[in-house]
Formats: structure tokens, C-alpha cells, sequence
């Protein structure tokens, strides 16, 4: 199912570069080229050829990691955006880490004492988090952590510290639905017969709470966070705006105010296909984190 | 009308209605309630700090704040109407059509959605914004456009769990045609979950429109819209905060009440949507 998506992705990438107003070698040599760059950009975009001769002529070059050069540096696409991929990585993945366990253990907390005042203000909190625009977001713990604190970086990549601030606003909203769904699915599991076996058995309820409950609400718990990549990856790209954070969102953002088209066909293509695959993995982690779904 | 009252139960999605309420009201008269002209601008009073003549302060250029969120309310309720309006359009019968005659057709159109659903939340409105150019209605546009592959799966959803039902078997043995039985008998049993995904939508609409716009993709100054205002502040945050703070804080509410409402419909209409809205 990946492959035909993949494939459908690139096309639909590709027809949208030629879609651009204007004439796309002009778009592609820039504004100030000359006639005869235009020219020689034209023969080597092979913009002579028919449609799907072109089509078939980028996916090789695609295959061979060839995606052009961009306008704006004159560089390989392939290469600067590659060079973006690894802080956008580490971003994602250290705000997934944090949602994951925040809100695991916010949710657990709050199921084990429901209607408590923890669990109303950690409630209201995650209420809040999911509404809040991640920039915004992102704006107010600068405000508070870097300028009136000063104990974190405002901006930029390179020690841990710098890390801090961009991996919680991105978590905020993913940590808030983890919360949440962890704090239904909890409250359910604990109503279940196996439960009051367990604490009938004279289990203390830490016990009861994380070995009996826990155990078996992880599996719904595990496919939220598998849907949560999405929205992380479409939050990096604000979230790496707010603290100048050097991965591919920002490139994207950077090149479309440029129109440097290259660089965003092949900077979309990247990250679009990174979803996919990471979806495709998600589904195949369930059939080994549940084996009543096994895939034929 | 148990599903009112059911609604009128909810305390959440009191208070979200309220929120939205407060938001319409905002916008519709607006130049009744906005204390200053939003536009206007005099540079001897820039960045001034909330005070009684301008109770959230004025921006780089001494703009009121106030007065330009509450303009701004305007701007970004318009735009999600508008993006909510063409994803609901074009996803509603595309999905209807899809899922009603399956085929070929419907084949086609779910590939399409998985590829459209290939790029992650906002990426796919800011590629639609790389080709139309930046701006309010090409913004409103890109994120509409995001929403059709959304309308297409929850419509197609409801259509193929109703297709087989007795009633449109019956109307089909009265000679009905196609079309009739969609538009008559299906679509009206499927408004409730398009008024949750729809209400749903509009909380997304307003965070992915004021996103372009904080990334100077949407609405282009002077306009006063809400990302735009805030994507300006991020200059001027550091010896002003209050520039950064109301805009946003405009935003969290105005989709903390879509959110509610939204939810509180869902428990209200059809509790089993749950799981997937």
C-alpha cells in the first residue's frame, strides 16, 4: 500500500512544480537569469519532452538522489536537505519521548484518582495545551524560560539546553491527547473484572495500577501515539520558525518566501515521504505490540 | 429535541458555546465595540504597555491591540467559515458519490485521499500557498483544500454503513435514481457526524489559518488577523510581551470554544463517534 502512495505522492509533487505560474524553467534559473541559462535549464529539465517522459526522468533523478540544485544557494537540494533532516529528527523524536511519558504518566495518575484535583487541573491543563497555537505556544515559554529567566536559550541548535524549549512546545498538544485518552482508557480498564480480581488477591493498587491496568490499556494507548506523527511533523515546521531551529520545516518555510521551487519540491517530498514510511512501521509495531492483529 | 437538551447538559460545550457566541458577536460589531481604529497608526505611540486609553497596549507601528483583535476576530472566523465551506463541498459529495457506488471510482478517490493524507497537517496548505502565492483568500483556500480528504473518509464512512440499509433498499425498488437517494434519503443521515467534523474543522481552520499567517504565508499587514499580528510581535517580544501575549491568547480561546462545542455535539448527536472524531 506504501509503494503506490509513494509513487502517487511524487507525482503529485512533481505536477504541482509544473503547475507554478509562469514558465518553470524561468521559475527554476531564477528571475535574473539569462536567456541562454533559461535555455540551457530548459534542455537539462528536459522541458521539451512530454509529460511523462518528464515525470519518469525526475523519479530516476529522485532514485539517484538528484533533486536539482537550489535557486537560492546553488547547491544540491538532495544535499541541504539532508543536512536539515538530522535536528528535525531529534526534535520530533525528543518531543514524542516527552509526550509519550508526560502524558502516560500524567493520564495514569489522573485515572487513579479520578476527579481529583490533580486530575481537574492536569484536565483544564490539557484542555488548554490542545487549543493553544503551538507558536503562540512556543512564544510564551520563550518569554517566561529565556527572557525573563534567562535560564534557557531562546533560540538556535547545539547543547541540550537548546533543546528543551523547542521539544516541549512541540509535545504540549501530543502530551495533552496522551493524557487525556490514557486517562479514559484507564478509567475503563480499571472497571474491568481482572481488576477486582487483582485487588481482591490483596494487591496493593501501585501494583494493581501499573502491572494489572496499565499493561492492558498500553495497546490503544500506543496507537494514539502512533497517529500523533503527523501532527508532530506538521508542528516542527512552526514550532522550528518560532525558535530558528535549522531542520527541513524551516527550510520549506524559507524557500517558499523565496520561491526557491527546487528546494521545496524536494524538501515536501522528504518529509512526506518520511510520513508515509513512519506510518507504514506504526502499523506494522501493532501486529508485534498486539498479536490479535497480525497482518497476512 | 433530546439532543438540545442533551447538549444543554454538557458543561463543557455550555461553555464552548458561549465562547463561540462571545467570538460571532466580536466580529459582527465590531466597529461598534473596537475603542480605536484598528488601522490607524501614530508612531508616538508605539509599543506602548496595556493602560486605561489602550487596555492591551499598542504594537510596533501604535496600533490599538485591542481594537485589532477584535477586528481581527472577523478576519479569522471569515476565513474559517470559508476553508470549512470548501472542504465541506467538495469532500461531502466526492465521499457520498465514492462510497454510494464504489467501483472503480471509489478506488480512485481513496488512493487520492491517501496521498493527499501523505502530507502531514499544515505542509499541504503551505505547498497550495508556494503555488498560489501568499494572502488571505489563497490561505483560506490552501487550508480548505487540506480539509476535502477529511470530508471524503467520514462521509464515505457514514454513506457505506447506510448503503445496504432497508430504507434506500426500498427506495431503489421504487426506481429512484442515484442521485435522488443520496441527496433524499442518505445525506440526511449523515448530517450528524458532517456537523462535528465541521465544527471540529473550524477550530483546526482557525489554528492552521493564523499558522500561515504567523509564517507570513495568510492574511498580509495591515490586515489585522490574528497570526499575522503575532508573527509581526516576534520582533518586538522582548521589550514587549503584551504584543505576543493577546493575539495568541485570542486564538487558544476562539479554538478552545470550537473544541468544546465540537466535542459536546459529538457526545450529544452520536456518542459512537467517538473513537473517531
Amino acid at each position: 500500500m506504501a509503494i503506490p502512495t509513494l509513487l502517487g505522492v511524487s507525482l503529485l509533487v512533481f505536477s504541482i512544480v509544473r503547475m507554478l505560474p509562469g514558465d518553470p524553467a524561468v521559475a527554476m534559473a531564477g528571475v535574473h537569469a539569462t536567456q541562454e541559462v533559461i535555455e540551457r535549464t530548459r534542455k537539462e529539465l528536459g522541458l521539451d519532452q512530454p509529460f511523462l517522459q518528464q515525470y519518469f526522468r525526475f523519479l530516476s533523478g529522485l532514485l539517484r538522489g538528484d533533486l536539482g540544485k537550489s535557486i537560492r544557494t546553488g547547491r544540491s537540494v538532495w544535499t541541504e536537505v539532508l543536512e536539515r533532516f538530522p535536528p528535525t529528527l531529534e526534535l520530533s523524536l525528543a518531543s514524542l519521548i516527552l509526550a509519550t511519558l508526560g502524558g502516560v504518566l500524567i493520564g495514569v495518575i489522573s485515572a487513579a484518582k479520578p476527579y481529583s484535583f490533580f486530575d481537574y487541573t492536569s484536565m483544564l491543563a490539557a484542555l488548554l495545551a490542545l487549543s493553544a497555537p503551538v507558536f503562540w505556544l512556543g512564544l510564551m515559554l520563550m518569554l517566561l524560560f529565556s527572557v525573563r529567566l534567562g535560564w534557557l536559550p531562546a533560540a538556535g541548535r547545539g547543547s541540550f539546553a537548546h533543546l528543551v524549549l523547542p521539544s516541549l512546545t512541540l509535545a504540549a498538544s501530543s502530551l495533552a491527547l496522551i493524557a487525556r485518552f490514557t486517562r479514559s482508557t484507564m478509567l475503563e480498564v480499571l472497571r474491568q473484572e481482572y481488576v477486582t480480581t487483582a485487588r481482591s488477591k490483596g494487591l496493593g493498587e501501585r501494583r494493581v495500577i501499573l502491572l494489572h491496568a496499565l499493561r492492558n490499556a498500553l495497546i490503544p494507548i500506543i496507537t494514539v501515539i502512533g497517529l500523533r506523527f503527523g501532527a508532530l511533523l506538521s508542528g516542527a515546521v512552526l514550532t522550528e520558525t518560532v525558535f530558528a531551529w535549522p531542520g527541513v520545516g524551516r527550510l520549506v518555510v524559507d524557500s517558499v518566501s523565496a520561491r526557491d521551487y527546487p528546494v521545496i519540491q524536494g524538501a515536501v517530498l522528504v518529509i512526506a515521504f518520511s510520513f508515509v514510511l513512519i506510518n507504514l512501521v506504526v502499523d506494522l509495531l501493532y501486529g508485534v505490540v498486539n498479536p490479535r492483529i497480525r497482518y497476512d | 429535541m433530546p439532543t438540545l437538551r442533551r447538549l444543554a447538559r454538557h458543561r463543557l460545550a455550555l461553555l464552548g458555546a458561549a465562547l463561540v457566541l462571545g467570538f460571532l458577536i466580536l466580529a459582527i460589531f465590531a466597529p461598534q465595540i473596537a475603542p480605536h481604529d484598528p488601522y490607524k497608526f501614530s508612531l508616538r505611540n508605539k509599543l506602548l504597555p496595556p493602560s486605561s486609553l489602550y487596555p492591551l497596549g499598542t504594537d510596533e507601528l501604535g496600533r490599538d491591540i485591542l481594537s485589532r483583535i477584535i477586528h481581527g476576530t472577523r478576519v479569522s472566523l471569515m476565513m474559517a467559515v470559508i476553508s470549512v465551506a470548501i472542504g465541506f463541498a467538495l469532500g461531502t459529495p466526492i465521499g457520498a458519490i465514492s462510497g454510494f457506488y464504489g467501483g472503480l471510482f471509489d478506488i480512485l478517490v481513496q488512493r487520492l485521499v491517501d496521498i493527499l493524507m501523505a502530507f502531514p497537517g499544515i505542509l499541504l496548505a503551505i505547498v497550495v500557498v508556494a503555488i498560489l502565492g501568499p494572502g488571505l483568500w489563497n490561505a483560506m483556500l490552501a487550508v480548505g483544500i487540506t480539509f476535502i480528504p477529511t470530508y471524503v473518509r467520514i462521509v464515505r464512512g457514514a454513506v457505506l454503513e447506510l448503503r445496504d440499509k432497508e430504507f434506500v433498499e426500498a427506495a431503489k425498488a421504487l426506481g429512484a435514481t442515484g442521485a435522488r437517494i443520496i441527496w433524499r434519503h442518505i445525506f440526511p443521515n449523515c448530517v450528524a457526524p458532517v456537523i462535528v467534523l465541521s465544527t471540529l474543522q473550524m477550530a483546526s481552520a482557525i489554528l492552521w489559518a493564523s499558522g500561515l499567517g504567523y509564517l507570513g504565508l495568510g492574511a498580509q499587514p495591515p490586515t489585522p488577523e490574528w497570526g499575522t499580528m503575532l508573527g509581526r510581535s516576534q520582533t518586538y517580544v522582548r521589550v514587549a510581551p503584551h504584543v505576543a501575549i493577546f493575539p495568541g491568547l485570542a486564538i487558544a480561546l476562539a479554538v478552545l470554544g470550537f473544541n468544546l462545542l465540537g466535542d459536546g455535539l459529538r457526545d450529544a448527536l452520536d456518542p459512537r463517534l467517538k473513537g473517531r472524531l
